[in-house]
């Protein structure tokens, strides 16, 4: 088993607000990322399948191919948005990196090939801040 | 004696636009592409403030860095840390905030704040990719 991993980016706006909570309360859980204006980061999103490399190509997967996927089903959603009112697919949640990487996995994962499994995400919205998820 | 340089390293993230209200939608969408998204987009600014002159006799020391780095804190990053460049910072409310006009109003805010016989230069990186430096 082979792990490959492809490196994408994409830069967006976004807050972290929770119109069920008052003014206060959200300044108090979300400090300056509440600021109702927005705020935005560079983000670097890694992307891990694993399988057995292929014997004719050597290839776990093609990682240009794997770059075409990330790019049409993620990057194009998200780079130079507003997370909160730009993406479909996060509307009505609370747009924390932990949940953008939750979606970003539901929307990719349909898409990786049968011969291989997508093993794990990272997330970087920072360089000092990071998340990362397998799925479970 | 002999010039040296020294340098800080600081970081912002904010959301802008890039926008120019004199030029029609179609106008701006081709200057600007996708950073002209209504909804802002957004990045992690790295900001490097080289200050360049004699190390003073006392101390040895060019500029305490300690100093410039609290000084870069209170004049520039409280203004435009977790910020909309666009709408939380007067100097942007008529001024297009590209990187390279960024640079130009960091450089105008500290300038004055520093002593006249050391040479000041801002490097601004939007993205690990895309820089600026100012005065060129």
């Amino acid at each position: 088993m082979v792990y490959l991993t492809r490196l994408e980016h994409f830069n967006a706006a976004h807050k972290l607000y929770n119109p069920a909570w008052s003014k206060e309360k959200n300044e108090a859980v979300f400090g300056d990322c509440a600021n109702e204006n927005w705020h935005g980061h560079n983000f670097n999103l890694y992307v891990t399948v694993k399988g057995t490399p292929d014997e004719g190509s050597g290839f776990v997967m093609d990682a240009k191919h794997l770059s075409r996927l990330i790019k049409e089903h993620v990057i194009e959603k998200l780079d130079h948005k507003n997370l909160n009112l730009d993406v479909d697919f996060l509307s009505g949640k609370m747009c924390s990196t932990e949940n953008l990487i939750v979606e970003i996995w539901k929307q990719l994962e349909p898409h990786i090939q049968a011969n291989v499994t997508l093993h794990s995400l990272k997330l970087y919205e920072t360089p000092r801040i990071y998340v990362e998820y397998f799925g479970e | 004696m002999y010039k040296v340089a020294v340098y800080r390293t600081e970081h912002f993230n904010a959301a802008h636009r890039l926008h120019n209200p004199a030029f029609d939608d179609a106008t701006n969408d081709r200057l600007f592409g996708k950073c002209n998204n209504p909804h802002f987009h957004g990045h992690n600014y790295e900001l490097i403030v080289k200050l360049t002159g004699e190390p003073e006799k006392d101390t040895g020391y060019v500029y305490d860095l300690k100093k410039l780095s609290d000084l870069i804190r209170k004049e520039i990053l409280q203004r435009f840390d977790h910020k909309n460049l666009n709408l939380d910072v007067p100097e942007f409310s008529e001024l297009n905030p590209t990187a390279e006009n960024i640079a130009m109003i960091i450089y105008g805010i500290l300038r004055p704040l520093i002593e006249d016989h050391l040479d000041l230069q801002v490097r601004l990186y939007e993205t690990e990719r895309n820089f600026v430096e100012y005065p060129a």
